[in-house]
């Protein structure tokens, strides 16, 4: 009898969506190839997504630890990398240097941008999910008119035929395609393809990460987060840090959208970004994080399980039940994970 | 004293005053007629009112805005499908489609309501995933199991595949249905007399419902929820009913529009009902905590009108229609984030001045 009460309090822990999840996923690999689809490839393609979306779901940590809930403004990011991928290519650099310079343009728009957004929820604490929700919204439909109007010149990137501004999707081939996915990648047999790059890359993102919550700012930050009266008593300077962590939480959006632009192989500009927020939220959920508290674990596994499931449900459930079925398996799970984070009892914060 | 009163004014219906001053520049610009103008205001006053009226009775019961009430435009979808399908015309159509929906929206609605009572704080936020949510639900029953599970009668209906709907309907049967049945001609303008009065009815209906015992407590509950649970009220259930209410009202809302608009988009029309709907009541100088049906008329007004003048206007400023568009769409995500911003700032207000009160009593 005890020991059922322990697995009882082992499942509460890891919690019924995320085990479900998990269990239908193992069920995904093993019927897997009763409908011919190849687990070598389908792992491959697993990890490639993991590379392309991981940074993108590491950018909810430093908000979540702040206190500032889930990072639904993550678009704000998104838009910083874009601006910073599009200048790197409109001069033309290809490469290493392209990539590099995207990143290096867009982390600075990124902290200026993080700068107001985190002013903004600075102001208006206990809704920021909200606020950052219709900030993200505001600033995509923003940055569609400046597609429009910005002086952007290399004809790669422009509308053909005398047409103004931007296109809607811009291909990288010219310039930065995979870069990161291919270096130092290799294969096993014809289907594996390992995208060391763009996994190490991730793994040193999240070891810096990692580092920088043991670091004295890092504590305080999670400190203003977990119990706010505490850490002003003890002399954190509650608002900056926030402010810090919505900072670093841009920047690491617009870092992510250049990596999983590389992999993508397109710029998606317009209303492209619009609801890219969701799926990384929704990630870092399903890896064991609620809307208080989340690991660099929550990230890794989250996004091994959400990248899984994305991968698997188009393949799988399409053969076994000759219907495409994907789209709404992602809408319900996606979703569903983050209405269960924010009905949980024990996040419900005092009033 | 009286220029205080004006100032007062201003600073309250700052985002209507915006809006107003907006439209005045942009009309001349855009270069289009009074009349057409005119025409437009009357047939998108006509559709889109009673959706927003749905807004009105959770903002009331201190719920916020309900990003939810996707859920009542859903039921109301399913209703006139079947409507459709049963080759149900005109009114008796829109009547079906309506008792379909009902119970639909009774249950959603309650769904809805029992998941905000859990997030008590956050119900804004909450209802608008849900709302994502129940699309892959909706998405689920429309595409997967219409024409299987649930039988649907006629094939044109349906994907070639045999089971799911088609994603266009076409409403032949039941387009202007309500819009027609009483309409007038005054200086060339068409108005549907019919759809204002059914709008109108259910503005008494809201005016009355407020003076009800239910509504008194809905007004509670919205002020202060440990008082009115110390008054006696039945928190929670009272939250759930006003979730239905707006649920259902939506759901009526939407098959309005729908018979208006005279085509179903079966995955689409109803995923920019709640934002619009949303918007054009800050528009109309509500805010999350406080809304009239004055807001709402003004709101449509001033919001669509919006919508009808700045593609042209944008067109002929810069040359660019795609650009007005673009603002478009900005101005209405622009200004739900303004009004949730400045909602967010009474409520701290409202708990600084509560905090130091109390400390005052203390002492």
């Amino acid at each position: 009898m005890c020991s059922f009460g322990q697995i009882g309090k082992v499942i509460e822990r890891f919690g019924w969506p995320r085990l479900i999840i998990a269990f239908f996923l193992v069920a995904l690999f093993a019927s897997a190839p009763l409908v011919n689809v190849r687990i070598d490839t389908s792992l491959s393609d697993v990890l490639v997504r993991v590379g392309m979306n991981g940074i993108l779901v590491l950018a909810m940590v430093p908000m979540i630890q702040s206190g500032c809930g889930l990072n639904f403004g993550l678009p704000l990011g998104i838009i910083a990398g874009l601006v910073g991928a599009v200048t790197s290519m409109n001069f033309s650099l290809q490469g290493f240097v392209g990539f590099f310079a995207a990143i290096l343009i867009a982390i600075p728009i990124a902290a200026i941008l993080g700068y107001f957004y985190g002013w903004l929820l600075n102001l208006t604490k206990g809704d920021e999910m909200m606020i950052a929700t219709y900030v993200g919204f505001s600033s995509v439909a923003f940055m569609c008119m400046m597609w429009l109007l910005l002086p952007y010149h290399n004809p790669l990137m422009l509308w053909g035929f005398g047409g103004s501004g931007l296109r809607t999707t811009i291909s990288l081939q010219a310039f930065w395609l995979q870069i990161l996915d291919k270096f130092l990648s290799f294969h096993i047999g014809n289907y594996f393809f390992f995208p060391t790059g763009s996994l190490v890359f991730f793994a040193v993102v999240c070891f810096v990460m990692w580092a920088f919550f043991r670091t004295t700012t890092g504590t305080a930050m999670m400190a203003a987060g977990s119990n706010p009266q505490f850490a002003r008593a003890n002399g954190v300077d509650v608002d900056r840090m926030r402010m810090l962590s919505v900072v670093m939480s841009t920047i690491l959006g617009a870092i992510g959208m250049i990596v999983y632009e590389q992999s993508y192989g397109f710029i998606q500009l317009y209303m492209g970004p619009f609801y890219m927020a969701f799926p990384a939220v929704a990630a870092v959920l399903l890896g064991g994080a609620s809307v208080n508290k989340a690991t660099i674990t929550n990230v890794v596994l989250g996004t091994l399980l959400f990248q899984g499931i994305l991968t698997m449900t188009p393949s799988v459930i399409n053969s076994l039940l000759k219907t495409d079925m994907s789209e709404v398996i992602r809408i319900v799970v996606s979703n569903g994970m983050i209405l269960y984070a924010l009905t949980r009892k024990e996040q419900v914060k005092k009033r | 004293m009286k220029g205080r009163s004006l100032k007062g004014f201003i600073l309250s219906n700052i985002v209507p005053i915006i809006f107003l001053v907006f439209a005045a520049l942009a009309i001349p610009i855009s270069g289009l007629s009074y009349r057409y103008l005119f025409q437009e205001i009357i047939t998108r006053l006509s559709r889109d009112t009673f959706l927003v009226l749905a807004l009105l009775v959770p903002v009331l019961a201190g719920m916020g805005l309900n990003f939810g009430m996707v859920l009542g435009a859903m039921a109301g979808q399913i209703g006139l499908m079947l409507a459709v399908d049963w080759g149900v015309v005109g009114i008796p159509g829109l009547l079906v489609a309506a008792l379909i929906g009902t119970p639909i929206s009774v249950l959603l609605g309650f769904l809805c309501g029992y998941i905000m009572n859990k997030a008590k704080g956050r119900e804004m936020v909450t209802s608008y995933i849900l709302g994502f949510f129940m699309n892959g639900a909706y998405q689920f029953v429309v595409l997967y199991c219409m024409g299987g599970i649930f039988p649907i009668k006629s094939p044109q209906l349906l994907l070639s595949r045999g089971y799911g709907v088609r994603n266009a309907l076409s409403l032949a049967g039941i387009r202007g249905a309500l819009d027609s049945l009483v309409s007038m001609e005054i200086h060339g303008l068409s108005i549907p007399v019919a759809t204002f009065i059914v709008i109108l009815a259910f503005c008494l209906f809201l005016i009355l419902f407020e003076k009800t015992k239910l509504g008194q407590d809905m007004r509670a509950v919205g002020q202060d929820m440990v008082v009115a649970d110390g008054a006696g009220i039945p928190v929670e259930r009272t939250r759930i009913v006003a979730i239905i209410i707006s649920t259902i009202l939506a759901c009526y809302g939407q098959i309005i529009f729908l018979q208006n608009i005279g085509t179903i988009n079966t995955y689409n029309s109803h995923e920019q009902t709640g934002i619009f709907a949303i918007a054009a009541l800050l528009v109309g100088g509500a805010t999350a905590s406080k809304a009239n049906i004055v807001n709402v008329f003004v709101g449509v007004l001033l919001f669509h009108l919006m919508f009808v003048i700045s593609p042209t206007a944008g067109k002929n400023l810069i040359g660019d229609a795609q650009l007005g568009e673009y603002f478009r769409v900005f101005v209405s995500y622009g200004i739900i984030a303004i009004a949730l911003l400045l909602h967010a700032l009474e409520r701290r207000r409202v708990r600084i001045a509560r905090m130091k009160m109390e400390n005052e009593s203390v002492v």
